[in-house]
C-alpha cells in the first residue's frame, strides 16, 4: 500500500493544472494517475486551433496547450507520473484501487482529486430508434479515429446533434474527403460555440437543420440511410415533415457526460442527473478530502476555464492537506 | 466431399447443444453455420431467462422440455463453466381478485412438474422485493427461475463440442440438400458438398426453408419481434427476482429481467416482425415497456437506458417442432424453437439424440469424453482482490481496455484465441463495448487488438461479418 499526499485521478488539463497548483502550494508526494499511455487527456485528439486564446493569448490545438503542461509535470520532482493505470474501485477511506499491466495496486491517499473528464451520451441514450448497424459512431470516437489512428470512419455522413465536437467533426471529414450531408439539431439553435458554427459548418456550405430529430436508423449490416422528421416547440414530430437522407455513418454529438462512477462507488453525495458530485463550493465533494476538478464536475466550453478553476482545486486540496496535518 | 455420420444445420443454442450432447458418442459430426461467428441469430438477442416451467401450457411439448431443461441446464453450466444463478421470479397481481390467476397458474405448473411454487402476500414483498411498487397485492413465488448468459452459453458449448471432435464450419450456409440411398449431400458456400447419413436442421428463423430445401412445406416461421433495453449496471440491485406481470394469451408481458452480466433488462415487447431482417427498435416499443415496468417497480427511469436490440422468435405455430421425418429417413426438423427455447435447450438436445437412434444411427459413447472444458476468466466477475493473482500470472490481465466493464487486454485476446472474429463477437464474450459509454473509449483499442491478432488490416475488421466493415479506409490502405 503506498500513501501519497495526493492522489489525482487523470491526467489532462484539468489533473495537470490541479497538480502544478497543488506542488505550488507546497504538497511534495503528488501521484497523477492516467489510464492512457500519453498525459494529455482528450486534448491529444484535438488537433483543431482555438485552444489557449484567455490563458495564453495564443491561439493553440489541443495538443499545444497540452504540452505547455505536460513539460512543467514532467519536469516536476514533486508529481509522479504513473501512466496506463487504471483506478477500478475507490473505496470512502480514500483507497483508491488501480490496475495497470503487470500490477494491481490499493493506493491510501491523504487527499484526492478526480479529474476524470466525460464520456459522450450515446445513440443508445437519446435514444435513436431503428437497426444497429455498424456505421455509428459517437463523434469523439470518429474524432479518435481520424485523428490519432489514421482511420476514416466513413464517406457519406449525418451528424446527429450540434455539439462543438460534432460541427468540429463535420469540417474535418469534409476536408479527408468525405460528404457530410447534414447536421440534424432537435433544439432551435446549435448547442456549439458560434464562431463553430460558421467556421465549420456554414463556411463549407453544411446544411444545418435544427428542431429535427433522427427518427430512424437503417441499414442491416452497414448504416443506409436515416429518417428524418421535423419537431414542434414540444418536441414532437411535425406530420409530412419527413424525409430520408442516404448515408453510410452517423456520427452522435449530443451531449457529454462527467464520469463519476468512483465518486458515486464511495458514497459522495450525488446529482445524479447531472452524473455530477454535489459540491458545497467549487470542487468540494461531501467526502472530506475528496475533490472534482475539470470535466468531471461541470462541464466546460473552453479549456481555458477548466486549467483557470482547477488551479483553485488544486490549492484547496492542499489547504486540506494543511489543515488536517 | 466431406462425409460425417451427421450434419446439424445451424449455430445457435440448439444446434450446439445438440453438437454437444452427441459428440458424447462414436460419430462423425459436422455443424455448419452461416453467419461469421455463432450466436449470431435468435440465441444472441433474448432475455437469457432460465424458465421455471410457469409460463407454459402443462400438457405442450414445451412445457415438458421447458422444465426438463430447467433441471438439466445446472449442470450442463457448471461443467461448461457458465455462470448459472437461480434468482427466482416473482408473477405479480395488482388486485386482490388477481389471486385466482395466481393459484391457476401455480396449479398448472404443479401438475407440469415444477416444485416450491408459492403465493407470497403483501409483507413478504416488502421485505423480499423493496423497490416493487407497493401496490402489488400478491405474487407467485418460483424459487427455480434462473438466468444465463444466452451468447456465452452457446460459444461454450461449441468450444466443449470441438473439444470432442465435433467441425465447426462458419460462413456455411446450406443451400441445397440432396437425400441419397441412406445418406444426404449438403451443398453449402456454393460449391463446397458434405455428405452425411443424418440432417439436423436447427437453423431457427430459417429452419423453414431449410426444411423446404428437401420439400417439406407444412412447417412456416413466423417472425415475432421483441425489443428490450439495458439499464446501467449501477441499477444491478434494482430487483432481487425476475418481475413478470400476469400473463396475456399470447405473451408473458414485459418483463424487468436480471441479467448474467450485472446490467437489468426490461422487456420484450411481442409484435409481429416485417420479415426476418426487421430487427428495428421503435419509439413506440420502447414507451410501451416504460410504461409497464415503471408500473412495477416506479424508481426505472428512462436515463437509466444504455443499450437495446430487438430479437425474432422463431413462431410456427402455439408449439415446438421436434421430429424425425419417417417419409425421410435421416432427417430431423427442430423448428419454431419459439421462448422457451433457451431453456430447453439441453432437453432439446437429449431428445434429438433419441431420435437419431429412431432414425437407425447407432450410438455408442465415447470412453474419453470429455464433459468439462476451461472456463473463460472474466474480471468483472469476481472480486477485485484476486485479480492480483491473475495479473501477476499474466500481466496483460492488468491492461484494461474496456473501462466501463473492466475488460483487460487478456480477455480480449482469449476471446480471439476461442473463435472471437468481429467486434460484435468480442462484445459477447467479454463485453467489452457493452457498457454505458457503448465503446466509445475502447472501440480503437480493440480493433487494433483484433487487427493484429487475425492479421487484417483495420479496414477488413467488421462488427458482424461482410459488409459491416467497421471504417471505410486507414491511411496505409485506400481500397477506393
Ligand atoms: C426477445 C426474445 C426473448 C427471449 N427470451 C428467452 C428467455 O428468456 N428464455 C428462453 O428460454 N428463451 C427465450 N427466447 C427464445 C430463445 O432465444 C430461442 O428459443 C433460441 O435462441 C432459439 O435458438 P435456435 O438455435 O433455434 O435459433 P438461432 O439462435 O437463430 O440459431 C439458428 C442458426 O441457424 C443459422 N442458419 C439459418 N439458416 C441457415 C442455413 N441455411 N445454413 C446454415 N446456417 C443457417 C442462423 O444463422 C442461426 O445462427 C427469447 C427469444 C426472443 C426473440
Amino acid at each position: 500500500m503506498t500513501r501519497p499526499d495526493l492522489v489525482i485521478v487523470g491526467a489532462g488539463p484539468a489533473g495537470m493544472a490541479a497538480a502544478l497548483a497543488a506542488r505550488d502550494q507546497g504538497v511534495r508526494d503528488i501521484l497523477l494517475l492516467e489510464r492512457d499511455q500519453h498525459l494529455g487527456g482528450i486534448l491529444n485528439q484535438c488537433i483543431h486551433p482555438g485552444f489557449g486564446l484567455h490563458q495564453f493569448k495564443q491561439d493553440y490545438t489541443g495538443p499545444e496547450f497540452a504540452d505547455q503542461y505536460i513539460r512543467e509535470v514532467e519536469a516536476a520532482p514533486e508529481i509522479t507520473v504513473s501512466l496506463r493505470t487504471f483506478a477500478a474501485r475507490f473505496a470512502p477511506d480514500k483507497t483508491l484501487t488501480c490496475l495497470r499491466p503487470g500490477r494491481v495496486d490499493a493506493i491510501r491517499a491523504r487527499a484526492v482529486i478526480f479529474a476524470t473528464g466525460c464520456r459522450e451520451r450515446t445513440r443508445e441514450m437519446i435514444p435513436i430508434p431503428g437497426t444497429r448497424p455498424a456505421g455509428v459512431f459517437p463523434a469523439g470516437l470518429a474524432q479518435k479515429m481520424m485523428n490519432l489512428e489514421g482511420l476514416l470512419p466513413g464517406r457519406t455522413v449525418v451528424i446527429a446533434g450540434s455539439g462543438d465536437i460534432g460541427l468540429i467533426m463535420a469540417r474535418r471529414l469534409t476536408l479527408e474527403g468525405a460528404r457530410v450531408q447534414a447536421v440534424i439539431e432537435l433544439q432551435a439553435e446549435s448547442r456549439g460555440l458560434a464562431r463553430n458554427v460558421v467556421q465549420c459548418l456554414e463556411d463549407f456550405s453544411i446544411p444545418l437543420h435544427c428542431r429535427h430529430r433522427i427518427t430512424r436508423i437503417h441499414g442491416q449490416n452497414r448504416v443506409e440511410k436515416v429518417s428524418v422528421a421535423a419537431v414542434d416547440d414540444d418536441l414532437r414530430d411535425r406530420p409530412g415533415t419527413a424525409f430520408d437522407i442516404p448515408c453510410d455513418t452517423v456520427l452522435i454529438s449530443v451531449g457529454l457526460i462527467p464520469e463519476n462512477e468512483l465518486l458515486e462507488m464511495a458514497g459522495a453525495a450525488m446529482d445524479l442527473k447531472a452524473n455530477t458530485p454535489v459540491v458545497r463550493e467549487l470542487g468540494v465533494t461531501s467526502l472530506p478530502g475528496v475533490f472534482v476538478a475539470g470535466n468531471a464536475g461541470n462541464i466546460y466550453d473552453l479549456v481555458d476555464s477548466v486549467t483557470r478553476d482547477s488551479e483553485r482545486v488544486g490549492q484547496k486540496a492542499e489547504a486540506y492537506l494543511r489543515g488536517v496535518a | 466431399m466431406k462425409p460425417y455420420d451427421i450434419l446439424i444445420v445451424g449455430g445457435g443454442v440448439i444446434g450446439t447443444a445438440v453438437a454437444r450432447e452427441l459428440s458424447k458418442y462414436k460419430i462423425k459430426i459436422a455443424l455448419l453455420e452461416k453467419e461469421v461467428e455463432l450466436a449470431f441469430g435468435v440465441s444472441k438477442s433474448n432475455s437469457g431467462i432460465i424458465h421455471p416451467g410457469t409460463q407454459t401450457p402443462p400438457r405442450s411439448l414445451k412445457g415438458r422440455l421447458c422444465l426438463a431443461g430447467n433441471r438439466l441446464l445446472r449442470s450442463w453450466a457448471q461443467e461448461l463453466g457458465v455462470h448459472f444463478k437461480e434468482v427466482g421470479e416473482l408473477i405479480v397481481a395488482f388486485r386482490e381478485e388477481e389471486r385466482a390467476v395466481l393459484q391457476r397458474i401455480q396449479q398448472d405448473a404443479e401438475s407440469l412438474g415444477v416444485l416450491g411454487l408459492k403465493i407470497v402476500d403483501r409483507a413478504w414483498l416488502a421485505e423480499h422485493e423493496p423497490n416493487l411498487n407497493p401496490e402489488v397485492k400478491a405474487a407467485l413465488y418460483a424459487p427455480s427461475a434462473g438466468i444465463v448468459s444466452p451468447y456465452r452459453l452457446v460459444y461454450d458449448l461449441a468450444e466443449n463440442a470441438q473439444q470432442n471432435g465435433v467441425d465447426l464450419f462458419l460462413q456455411h450456409p446450406v443451400s441445397a440438400i440432396r437425400p441419397g440411398r441412406g445418406y444426404f449431400e449438403v451443398v453449402s458456400s456454393g460449391s463446397t458438398v458434405f455428405r452425411a447419413r443424418v440432417v439436423i436442421n436447427a437453423a431457427g428463423l430459417y429452419a423453414d426453408e431449410v426444411a423446404r430445401l428437401v420439400g417439406i412445406q407444412d412447417i412456416v416461421i413466423h417472425p415475432r419481434k421483441g425489443e428490450e433495453y439495458l439499464l446501467d449496471k449501477k441499477r444491478e440491485n434494482l430487483t432481487r427476482h425476475l418481475l413478470f406481470p400476469l400473463p396475456t394469451p399470447t405473451s408473458k408481458g414485459i418483463l424487468i429481467i436480471k441479467s448474467s452480466d450485472g446490467n437489468p433488462i426490461i422487456g420484450p415487447t411481442a409484435e409481429p416482425a416485417q420479415s426476418k431482417e426487421d430487427l428495428g427498435t421503435t419509439d413506440a416499443g420502447l414507451a410501451k415497456i416504460l410504461a409497464s415496468v415503471q408500473k412495477m417497480v416506479p424508481t426505472i427511469q428512462r436515463r437509466d437506458i444504455i443499450a437495446y436490440f430487438a430479437g425474432l422468435r422463431p413462431v410456427a405455430g402455439d408449439d415446438f417442432i421436434i421430429r424425425h421425418e419417417a417419409a425421410l429417413p435421416g432427417f430431423i426438423n427442430v423448428a419454431g424453437i419459439q421462448s422457451p427455447g433457451l431453456t430447453a435447450a439441453p432437453a432439446i438436445a437429449l431428445m434429438v439424440r433419441d431420435l437419431v437412434r429412431t432414425s437407425g444411427l447407432t450410438l455408442a459413447p465415447k470412453r474419453r469424453f470429455q464433459r468439462h472444458r476451461k472456463p473463460s476468466v472474466h474480471l468483472f466477475s469476481r472480486p477485485l482482490s484476486s485479480a492480483r493473482a491473475l495479473v501477476r500470472k499474466d500481466p496483460a490481465y492488468g491492461d484494461i481496455v474496456c473501462r466501463c466493464e473492466l475488460v483487460s487486454a487478456r480477455e480480449i485476446r482469449d476471446a480471439i484465441q476461442r473463435g472471437a472474429r468481429t467486434l460484435d463477437g468480442i462484445k459477447f464474450r467479454t463485453r467489452a463495448q457493452a457498457g454505458r459509454c457503448h465503446g466509445g473509449f475502447c472501440t480503437t483499442r480493440i480493433m487494433k487488438i483484433l487487427a493484429e491478432e487475425l492479421g487484417q488490416p483495420p479496414e477488413a475488421l467488421t462488427k458482424r461479418g461482410p459488409g459491416s466493415e467497421i471504417i471505410a479506409k486507414s491511411r496505409d490502405h485506400d481500397p477506393a
